[in-house]
C-alpha cells in the first residue's frame, strides 16, 4: 500500500510503484478532473502540483509521490490563487472544449504563486508546455493577467 | 461539408416541432448531475424522474409540474453536442428568448440518439460542418414560443380570463390586469393536455433580450473546476479499462500475440481480439498499457504495406493528366475562353493528409448485456454510434441507450464512429462495463485523415491582365461518398469540394468558370472530414491564386479582390474594407515583414482576414498578428463568435505551418505531440476579430477561422519575401527550394 496526500486528504492505494500518478488519480481514486492527453509529458493536460510545483502526472511514478503533497484541479480552488485563476477563466470565457483547461489552470496557478505579476513572456514560458487544441491561448494569457490583478 | 444542402430531406426538419415529438420526449432519461451543474442549481435537490404528466410540447422543452408557489424544473434538450463551440449556451439562449426564462435557471440535457434531432444539412443526427446555429435558429425559437403560448393558454383557462391579458416573464405567467402570477411548473399539467400551436410568430429582433448580447458560457464553471464529464471520464460500477492496438497498416490482421505475457502484468484481467485489433483490459489504464506492450502483437500487414507518402502525392499529381475528368460545375465556356486568351496563368497546389488529434483521445465506454446495452461516448453522431452498437451486439436499437458526453475536441474526428463499433466488438466479449481508451499514438496513427489534395488552377487573361476565365482541376478523394453517399451528385462529384471556389460559395464573379474533378481515393488510409472541411482546401487554392494574379498584374491584392467581388455579395466588400482599416493595410512595415489577405464566403458567413508575418529570419515564419472581419448575419452570442474565430485561426495556423501526416511502408510515421506538432502559446499570435452588425440569416462560424489562415499566411510570405509557397505545410515548403527564383 502506498499512502498519498491529495488535496489535504490521505489515500492509501494498492498499485505497483511505477504506476503514474495520473492513473492512480483517474482510475483508482476516481478523480477524473486531471486529464490524459499524451502520456509522455508533451501536452500538459495532466498537470498537478507536487509540493506546490507544476508537474506532469502522466510520467510521475506513484512511488515518487509518497509522503509529498499533491494538489489537483479538484482541490486547487481551496487555494486563493487557484480560486482567482478559476474565476478569471470564467470571467474571460477562456474555455471551449475545456479538456486541457484543468492542466492550464494548474500551470497558471503554480506560475502566479511563484511570480505574482508575470509578463507575457513569463506566461509563455510557464504555459508553453500546455497544448490547447481549441486555440484559447490569447484568452489564457489575458486571464492569467486578470487573476494576477485579482490577487493584488 | 454541406452534403444535403437544398435537398428534399430539409423537410425532415419539420418533424422537430409539433406533436410528433411528444411521445418521444417522455422516453428521455434525465441526467441530473450535469444539468444542475450547468444551471447553477444546487446539486441536492429532490430528483423527479421525468414524470408522465410533465409538460413536453416538443423535443426541446420540458417543464415539471410543481406545487403551488414553486417553480418546477425547466429542462432544455440540446440537439447538438457541445465540443467547445459553445452551442449549449447558444441553444439555451434561442429557446429562452421565446420562453422567457433566465438561462441560468434551466436544466440541460444532451439529446439522445433519435431522428428527431436530425440536422437536415448533414442527413443524420450530427454536429458538424458549422451548421448548428444555422439549423437551430428557427426550430429552437419556435420550440420556446410554442411552449410559452401553451403555458399562457393553460393559465388563462385556470384564471378564466383572455389569454391576451397574459404575458410571460422569468419563468412565470403574469396576469397584467390582476397582477396574479403562476410559475410555469404550476400550470405544466394543464398545458400538457393542450395541442401545440403551429407557426407561433417569432419575436422581432427589436424585442430580443438575450440574442445578440455577449453572455458567459454556461459550461465554464464545471470545466474549470474539473467536474465536466467527458466521455473519457465516465466511471460505472464494475467498469474495467481497456486500451487497444489496431493493425498500423490499413487492412492488416492480427497474426500472433503473447497472451500469457500480457496476462502476467499485474492488474491485467483480459486480452481480447478481433480481426484487425487487440484490446488489453485491466483495473486501470496504465496496467492495460503495460499489458499491451507485453502482448507483443505481430501483424499480417496485407496489401497496403507498400504505401508511402510519395506514392500518395504521385497518384494525385498523375490525376492531373487524366484525359476524362468529370466536369463538376461550370458556367460560360471556360475551356474555350482559356484557349482563346491573350495570356494564361497556371498554378498547382498541394495539401497534405492531416490528423485531428483532439485533446481528449478517442475513447468509448459501454456495457453490452443480453437484454440491451448502455453506451457513454463523446460523439458528433449519436444516432450512427447507437445503431452501430445495436448491430454489432445483435440487439434491437431501442434497447441501446447512448449518453452523449461532453466532447474534448471534435474537429470532425467524432463525425466518425468506427471507434464505437470497434469498442462494441470488444465489449460484447465481456460481461462487465468496459471503457476503452486509445493511447495518443493510437489516436494519431489510427485516425481517419483529412485528405491530401492536388489542385491545378488555370486562368485566361486579356491583354490588360484581367481574368476572363478560370478552370479548376481538382484531384482527391470524395469523403462524402463514404460518409453521406446520398450527398454525392449523380455524376459522382462530392459537393464539399466546390466549397470556397465555386458559385454560390464564393464572393467572386467569374465570367467563364469550370471545375473539373478527378477522383482519386487515397491508398492506405481512410479519409474523413476535418475542421473547415471543403473550405479549408478550397480557400488555400483560390485565395493563393487570386493573390498570384494580383501580383502578376501588379495590383494591390486587396484591391484586386474588391474588383472581382460579384454584385450579389456586397457583404464581402464590407468585410474586406473593414479588415483593411483594422489591419492597417497598406501602411509601411519593417523590412522582412509582409501582409497577406484572404477573402471568403463559406458556411454562410463572410470573412476577410489579414495576417502579418515576419521573415527577418528567412527560414522561420513568425506570424505577428491576425485580423479578421466577420459578417455572419444575426449573432446569438458575439463573444463566442469571436472565440470561435480566435480559436479557429490558431487551429488552422499551427497546421498550415507544421503539419503533414506521412506514411512509410503503410504505417503513419507521426505518433504523438513530439512528432505531430501543435501550435503552442509562445507561437500563437494575437487574433483580433472585428464583427459586422447584421440582420441577415445566421451563418456558421466554427470553421471559418481555420479555413482562412493558410492562404493569408502564404500570401503574407509572398509579400515579405517574393516566394510563392503552394505546398502545405508552409515551414516545410519554406525549407525547400519552392518559390525561389
Amino acid at each position: 500500500m502506498i499512502d498519498l496526500r491529495i488535496n489535504d486528504q490521505i489515500h492509501s492505494v494498492d498499485v505497483t510503484p511505477d504506476t503514474p500518478l495520473l492513473w492512480v488519480l483517474r482510475d483508482i481514486l476516481g478523480m477524473v478532473g486531471t486529464k490524459f492527453g499524451c502520456g509522455i509529458a508533451e501536452c500538459g493536460a495532466c498537470t498537478v502540483h507536487l509540493d506546490g510545483k507544476a508537474v506532469r502526472a502522466c510520467v510521475l511514478p506513484i512511488g515518487a509521490v509518497s509522503g509529498r503533497s499533491v494538489t489537483t484541479i479538484e482541490g486547487v480552488g481551496a487555494d486563493p490563487v487557484g480560486k482567482a485563476v478559476q474565476e478569471a477563466w470564467i470571467e474571460r470565457d477562456v474555455v471551449q472544449c475545456g479538456y486541457c483547461q484543468p492542466g492550464q489552470i494548474m500551470a497558471a496557478t503554480a506560475l502566479l504563486k511563484e511570480t505574482p505579476h508575470p509578463t507575457d513572456m513569463q506566461i509563455d514560458e510557464a504555459l508553453s508546455g500546455n497544448i490547447c487544441r481549441c486555440g484559447t491561448y490569447g484568452r489564457i494569457r489575458d486571464a492569467v493577467h486578470a487573476a494576477a490583478e485579482r490577487q493584488s | 461539408m454541406n452534403a444535403f444542402a437544398g435537398k428534399p430531406n430539409a423537410a425532415r426538419r419539420a418533424v422537430l416541432i409539433g406533436g410528433g415529438a411528444l411521445v418521444f420526449s417522455a422516453a428521455l432519461p434525465l441526467r441530473r448531475g450535469r444539468a444542475r451543474d450547468l444551471g447553477g442549481v444546487p446539486e441536492t435537490g429532490v430528483l423527479v424522474e421525468n414524470p408522465a404528466n410533465a409538460f413536453s410540447p416538443n423535443a426541446f422543452v420540458r417543464v415539471t409540474p410543481s406545487a403551488a408557489g414553486e417553480a418546477g424544473e425547466i429542462v432544455m434538450v440540446m440537439p447538438n453536442v457541445e465540443m467547445g463551440q459553445g452551442i449549449y449556451t447558444q441553444s439555451v439562449v434561442l429557446i429562452a428568448e421565446e420562453l422567457d426564462v433566465d438561462p441560468v435557471n434551466i436544466l440541460l440535457e444532451a439529446a439522445p440518439p433519435s431522428d428527431v434531432y436530425m440536422t437536415a444539412a448533414l442527413g443524420t443526427e450530427a454536429t458538424g460542418g458549422s451548421t448548428s446555429t444555422m439549423s437551430q435558429w428557427d426550430p429552437l425559437r419556435q420550440a420556446g414560443a410554442a411552449a410559452r403560448e401553451m403555458l399562457k393558454q393553460a393559465a388563462a383557462t385556470r384564471w378564466g380570463c383572455s389569454v391576451d391579458l397574459l404575458k410571460t416573464e422569468n419563468g412565470k405567467v403574469l396576469n397584467t390586469k390582476t397582477g396574479q402570477s403562476l410559475f410555469y411548473g404550476e400550470v405544466a399539467s394543464e398545458a400538457a393536455l393542450l395541442t401545440p400551436p403551429k407557426d407561433v410568430p417569432l419575436r422581432p429582433s427589436s424585442e430580443w433580450k438575450l440574442i445578440g448580447h455577449a453572455r458567459h458560457r454556461l459550461d465554464s464553471r464545471i470545466k474549470v473546476e474539473g467536474r465536466c464529464e467527458f466521455g473519457i471520464d465516465v466511471i460505472k460500477p464494475g467498469m474495467k479499462v481497456g486500451t487497444v492496438s489496431a493493425c498500423p497498416v490499413m487492412g492488416g490482421r492480427v497474426k500472433s500475440m503473447d497472451r500469457a505475457a500480457a496476462l502476467a502484468v499485474p492488474g491485467v484481467c483480459d486480452v481480447l481480439k478481433i480481426d484487425n485489433a487487440v484490446c488489453v483490459v485491466a483495473d486501470n489504464y496504465y496496467a492495460a498499457h503495460k499489458g499491451l506492450k507485453a502482448l507483443f502483437v505481430q501483424w499480417d500487414e496485407g496489401e497496403n504495406a507498400h504505401v508511402d507518402t510519395a506514392l500518395i502525392y504521385q497518384q494525385l499529381h498523375d490525376g492531373l493528366n487524366d484525359p476524362k475528368p468529370l466536369v463538376a460545375e461550370k458556367h460560360g465556356d471556360a475551356p474555350k475562353a482559356l484557349a482563346g486568351a491573350a495570356k494564361t496563368y497556371e498554378a498547382i497546389y498541394q495539401q497534405p493528409l492531416l490528423a485531428h488529434s483532439p485533446m481528449e483521445p478517442i475513447n468509448c465506454a459501454l456495457h453490452i448485456r443480453k437484454d440491451g446495452a448502455d453506451v457513454w461516448v463523446s460523439t458528433q453522431v449519436p444516432l450512427r454510434a447507437r445503431d452501430a452498437v445495436a448491430e454489432i451486439a445483435g440487439l434491437p436499437k431501442e434497447s441501446v441507450t447512448l449518453s452523449s458526453q461532453y466532447i474534448g475536441g471534435g474537429f470532425g474526428r467524432r463525425l466518425e464512429h468506427e471507434y464505437v463499433a470497434q469498442a462494441a466488438m470488444f465489449a460484447k466479449q465481456v460481461p462487465y462495463p468496459l471503457k476503452i481508451v486509445w493511447s495518443r499514438e493510437e489516436d494519431i496513427q489510427l485516425d481517419r485523415y483529412r485528405p491530401a489534395y492536388v489542385d491545378r488552377v488555370r486562368a485566361g487573361l486579356d491583354e490588360k491582365g484581367d481574368m476572363t476565365s478560370i478552370v479548376f482541376d481538382l484531384v482527391g478523394p470524395a469523403v462524402c461518398a463514404r460518409w453521406a453517399p446520398a450527398g454525392m451528385t449523380k455524376e459522382g462529384f462530392d459537393p464539399d469540394l466546390a466549397v470556397a471556389i465555386a458559385p454560390p460559395e464564393t464572393p467572386y464573379y467569374y465570367k467563364n468558370f469550370q471545375e473539373n474533378y478527378i477522383r482519386r481515393e487515397t491508398p492506405g488510409v481512410v479519409t474523413a472530414w476535418w475542421r473547415g472541411v471543403g473550405g479549408t482546401r478550397g480557400l488555400f487554392v483560390i485565395e493563393s491564386f487570386m493573390d498570384e494574379l494580383a501580383l502578376l498584374k501588379n495590383v494591390d491584392p486587396l484591391e484586386w479582390r474588391r474588383r472581382l467581388i460579384s454584385h450579389e455579395h456586397p457583404r464581402a466588400r464590407g468585410v474586406l474594407d473593414l479588415v483593411a482599416e483594422k489591419s492597417g493595410w497598406g501602411k509601411p512595415l519593417p523590412p522582412g515583414h509582409g501582409r497577406g489577405v484572404c477573402l471568403q464566403f463559406v458556411f454562410g458567413s463572410y470573412m476577410a482576414t489579414v495576417a502579418t508575418v515576419n521573415l527577418e529570419d528567412p527560414l522561420n515564419i513568425k506570424v505577428v498578428s491576425v485580423d479578421s472581419a466577420v459578417d455572419c448575419g444575426e449573432i446569438v452570442n458575439p463573444d463566442q463568435v469571436i472565440a470561435q474565430i480566435e480559436g479557429g485561426v490558431i487551429f488552422g495556423l499551427g497546421t498550415a505551418l507544421f503539419d503533414e501526416i506521412t506514411l512509410k511502408n503503410g504505417r503513419v510515421q507521426e505518433s504523438n505531440f513530439s512528432t505531430w506538432r501543435i501550435i503552442r502559446m509562445n507561437e500563437a499570435p494575437p487574433v483580433r476579430v472585428h464583427l459586422v452588425q447584421s440582420h441577415e440569416k445566421p451563418g456558421g462560424i466554427g470553421e471559418c477561422g481555420t479555413a482562412a489562415i493558410a492562404p493569408a499566411i502564404a500570401n503574407a510570405i509572398a509579400a515579405a519575401t517574393g516566394r510563392r509557397l503552394r505546398t502545405l505545410p508552409l515551414m516545410k515548403a519554406l525549407h525547400s527550394s519552392e518559390g525561389e527564383n
